[in-house]
């Protein structure tokens, strides 16, 4: 089996979860920049994070042959700070010339606030402006049907951004459609008490087709699964799905998304 | 897959979440004081259920979704609870 984790927060992982990941055929790790768990209290935080993200953690990861991706932005759960959002967006170009830096995540929302948007704004225009990829996280639980409508509208207003060339993350039932029918990506999330299960996941896969999707395990601080994907693998066989689509939603759709970024080569 | 098939793969799971979603129920009554909008949520989740057509996983996410368009004035919090509060 060969799979790409296109989302997983390593700088909340052990060493040791590189090494069941490498052994399980992971090819390359994806890493979006995200919430610590804690506020930063000033961009120089995020400065910090972002050198992280982009020196640190690819050498980590390089130390088990596994190639490291990041994505930069400063997460909605810190967005209610409009200030310090535009102080640490006015970071991020400096760091996009990077040779692991993919684009611009995980950007988005959370409670649906108007200084949320008013971020998620920006950094639409930062992903426009500099040409990037996008991922976009959608909010939790009761918060996502709205969070989706709304960022699938600021997206689409935007005539510069290509749908193609974004992924809207955490789709479930109730959102996938809506995400799908835009030509935008849309990433399911594998976890074991949100989000969606495996079960679930390849429900999914056989109720909207295997075009513009893919899985992750969102891997962090939190309750989670840093082999989720490949356990999804499985459970795909378990259902009798082929190899060749297995594989296609493990390795060829992520590599077909992300290969839009001229640096992500394997 | 055949439905023979599907269940050989899943009912003992889903039996065993049934059972937990009854136990639940049940401690929730056994409880003291007032529950609150997310039993009231719980409830029409449940309803769901044991309707014919469409995706009943899709129906249980709306029944504890924020059904309205509009940005709230600014966020309160970080975290979400699980159900919309304002569904009555």
């Amino acid at each position: 089996m060969r799979y790409i984790e296109p989302h997983a927060h390593m700088v909340s992982r052990v060493t040791d979860d590189y090494i069941r990941m490498v052994t399980a055929g992971c090819q390359a790790i994806c890493e979006p920049a995200f919430w610590a768990g804690f506020d930063r209290s000033s961009a120089a935080g995020f400065y910090d994070y972002f050198s992280q993200l982009t020196e640190h953690e690819p050498k980590r990861a390089a130390k088990f042959g596994l190639r490291h991706f990041s994505w930069l932005c400063i997460n909605p759960k810190e967005s209610e700070d409009v200030k310090l959002a535009e102080e640490v967006i006015a970071l991020i170009p400096k760091f996009l010339d990077r040779p692991n830096v993919l684009g611009i995540g995980e950007i988005g929302l959370n409670k649906n606030s108007r200084n949320e948007l008013k971020v998620l704004e920006l950094h639409v225009d930062l992903a426009a402006k500099h040409n990037q990829l996008i991922l976009v996280h959608t909010p939790h639980l009761e918060d996502k049907l709205k969070g989706t409508r709304l960022i699938l509208d600021v997206i689409r207003s935007d005539r510069r951004i290509k749908p193609e060339r974004v992924i809207i993350d955490h789709v479930e039932e109730h959102t996938i459609k809506l995400v799908l029918d835009t030509g935008m990506w849309a990433g399911m999330t594998l976890y074991p008490e949100s989000k969606c299960s495996p079960p679930r996941a390849i429900d999914m896969i056989e109720n909207f087709g295997n075009e513009r999707l893919w899985m992750n395990s969102a891997c962090d601080w939190g309750i989670s699964d840093p082999l989720a994907v490949p356990k999804t693998a499985l459970e795909m066989r378990r259902r009798e799905h082929s190899s060749e689509l297995i594989d296609k939603l493990i390795y060829q759709n992520p590599m077909k998304f992300l290969n839009q970024c001229g640096k992500f080569a394997l | 897959m055949t439905r023979q098939q599907v269940l050989d793969l899943y009912f003992m799971d889903a039996r065993s979440k049934l059972i937990d979603l009854a136990a639940f129920i049940d401690r929730v009554q056994r409880g003291n004081g007032n529950t609150d909008f997310r039993m009231d949520a719980f409830k029409r989740a449940l309803a769901e259920l044991s309707k014919q057509e469409g995706s009943r996983a899709e129906a249980v996410l709306l029944a504890f979704s924020d059904p309205t368009t509009d940005p709230i004035d600014k966020a309160t919090t970080k975290a979400a609870c699980g159900a919309w509060p304002a569904a009555r």
